[in-house]
């Protein structure tokens, strides 16, 4: 069985996150990891293969970005993952949601060339895009089902079920391999890497690709092909810091009523 | 003027707020034109609500055909409709499913996608709130038709009888589209109260309720709000993921957002950053929330 995990290289969330003058994500200032909810996505591609003892599954981390962004994929070898790809370019630099989507679904074919790919594993959305729609573009361009957001992960043979807790239902979705599957933080506690992982990681082969090694024409990717455009980004002016009461003798409460009843919520 | 497409959020036919909003927003833009993704039974008084808020045109979609299969075949349904139409932009709810219907739009027309929209412009600049709130972004799309997801209470809804012209369409869906199907499902109870997404003002608690939501529900009613959680309060098991405000629960932006015993963890912030009044009540005077708040009260 073969899998693959897509996994996101991201600035760190609790950091002081900006964006550079061009109006891109600044990647260098600040620190970045692994995306925290890709780590799901690890998590649950490591229990599929131990629920299915007896079976040869290769897992393999894949991350479109620049140098730094193999940081994502060495950790996930740290987890337990087998290998690691990398695709990096120049080429790729300011990709939208379709250029990235378009790279990471050439990859993953490539990944199928030999052993075709079952499963691909997202994490729910990137903790700086948060877009949420990076799974569903590639399973539009695989041609794979997708579901997405399962809080719960079960597989027998090529059938798949999936539990997921939607707006006004929880709801059990039933496919069949090869799927396109996204976790979310439901989906149970990542594991740490041991002392044993991060040392067995370090002997792991890692293949990086460039955009000519997986077909893709420089003018399909990247911020000239881009289909949208950032005009302006802006720091949130600070919100005026409010008006802050302690509460020592019960008077809170008629404070607040106070308050509201002047805004006229009440 | 062009069409704009706005797809109807409903639950079997009962038309979710949202999508009254996307109407407004669609006037900007060009000739409003909804889109109904449903059972025919339900299409007639959808068609009636939305031409209420000014729809021109309701394209109906019998779903009969694709219930149940999530959202590959309403991604292609729409696809020929836009093919159909070419219309001058495509506005989704921002849930999780319509970023996804959207996600999908926008690589079956080559088109560019713009999601988690808070505001966007006569000409099409949408705007976003990014990075837990801390960041303004505009940006455009400029390849194909613009299709942009919108958030919930982006926009006041605006009354005012359109044509509601009622055309049926006939789609014809792929077996690949429908691979991944619902085998069973069960409804949410229903609470009574406003959908948290939607709700002008809402309530939550985090651990420093102790789990004890009835406080919180009181207020909640009092104000006729929708309940909220951190997810400290989730995990605790006190109250079900689908209340969790934040990165990985609802984002909302109400008129107001009562925080009771949540320090506002920037995951947390993540999803109610943008809420217009923001009162916290929380026994530290140093919890990160008072740093967003309107009003604060320090205590219990
Ligand atoms: C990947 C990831 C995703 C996450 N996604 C989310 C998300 O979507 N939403 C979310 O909310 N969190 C999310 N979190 C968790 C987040 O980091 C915080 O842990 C969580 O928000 C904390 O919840 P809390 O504020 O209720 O609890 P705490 O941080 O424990 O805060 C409780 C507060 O209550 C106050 N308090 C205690 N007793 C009283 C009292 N009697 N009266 C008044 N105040 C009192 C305390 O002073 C404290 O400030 C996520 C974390 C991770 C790692
Ligand atoms: N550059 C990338 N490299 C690898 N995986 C990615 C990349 N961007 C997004 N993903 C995957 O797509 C998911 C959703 O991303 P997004 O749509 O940006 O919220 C993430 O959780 C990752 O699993």
């Amino acid at each position: 069985m073969n899998i693959v995990v897509c996994v996101k290289h991201v600035p760190d969330a609790t950091a002081d996150r900006k964006f550079e003058s061009d109006n891109t994500v600044d990647r260098e200032g600040v620190d970045g990891l692994l995306s925290e909810l890709d780590e799901y996505a690890v998590e649950q591609a490591l229990q599929l293969r131990e629920g299915r003892e007896g079976e040869e599954i290769t897992i393999t981390a894949l991350t479109v970005g620049p140098e730094k962004a193999l940081d994502a994929v060495r950790k996930s070898l740290q987890m337990g993952v087998d290998k690691g790809v990398h695709v990096s370019d120049e080429g790729i630099a300011g990709s939208d949601y379709l250029g990235t989507s378009l790279v990471l679904a050439k990859a993953i074919e490539k990944l199928g060339a030999e052993t075709p790919v079952d499963i691909v594993f997202f994490g729910m959305a990137s903790t700086d895009a948060s877009g949420g729609v990076v799974p569903a573009m590639v399973a539009e361009r695989l041609g794979l089902p997708q579901v997405t957001l399962a809080s719960l992960v079960q597989t027998q043979g090529d059938q798949v079920r999936v539990k997921r807790d939607g707006d006004t239902a929880t709801e059990v979705i039933g496919a069949t391999l090869p799927i396109v599957l996204s976790v979310t933080d439901q989906s149970g506690e990542a594991r740490y890497p041991s002392f044993k992982g991060i040392m067995a990681a370090k002997k792991k082969p890692v293949e990086t690709f460039t955009l000519a090694d997986l077909g893709v024409e420089a003018g399909e990717v990247g911020a000239g092909a881009a289909h949208t455009s950032v005009e302006e980004t802006s720091a949130r002016p600070p919100r005026t810091a409010g008006e802050i009461v302690t509460d020592e003798d019960g008077s809170g409460a008629e404070a607040l009523a106070g308050f509201l009843a002047s805004k006229k919520f009440i | 003027m062009s069409e704009v497409l706005v797809l109807v959020d409903h639950v079997d036919g009962a038309v979710r707020k949202p999508t009254f909003e996307l109407l407004a927003i669609a006037k900007k833009l060009g000739t409003p034109a909804a889109v109904f993704i449903g059972g025919a039974g339900e299409a007639a008084g959808a068609a009636e609500s939305v031409k209420k808020y000014g729809a021109e045109k309701v394209y109906v979609v019998d779903d009969a055909e694709i219930k149940g299969y999530l959202v590959a075949p309403k991604a292609e349904a729409l696809a020929q409709l836009v093919e159909k139409t070419s219309p001058a932009a495509v506005l989704i709810v921002s849930g999780a499913e319509g970023k996804e219907i959207g996600a999908r739009l926008a690589v079956k027309t080559g088109s560019g996608l713009v999601t988690d929209a808070v505001d966007v412009d006569e000409d099409g600049t949408a705007t976003q709130s990014v990075f837990a709130g801390n960041f303004t972004l505009t940006g455009k799309v400029t390849k194909g038709t613009p299709i942009i997801t919108v958030k919930p209470n982006s926009a006041a809804p605006e009354e005012g009888e359109g044509a509601g012209t009622v055309e049926e369409v006939a789609v014809t869906i792929s077996d690949g589209a429908k691979t991944a199907q619902i085998v069973a499902s069960q409804p949410r109870q229903a609470s009574g109260r406003p959908e948290l997404t939607e709700a002008a003002i809402v309530v939550s608690g985090g651990r420093g309720t102790g789990g004890d939501f009835a406080p919180v529900e009181k207020l909640a009613d009092a104000l006729g709000a929708a309940v909220g959680a951190s997810r400290a309060a989730v995990d605790s098991g006190w109250i079900p993921h689908t209340f969790q405000v934040g990165q990985t629960g609802k984002t909302v932006s109400p008129q107001l957002y009562v925080a009771n015993g949540i320090s506002g963890a920037i995951q947390h912030r993540a999803g109610m950053q943008t809420s217009k009044t923001i009162v916290a009540v929380n026994k530290d005077e140093e919890a990160p929330i008072f740093e967003l708040v309107d009003f604060g009260v320090v205590g219990d």
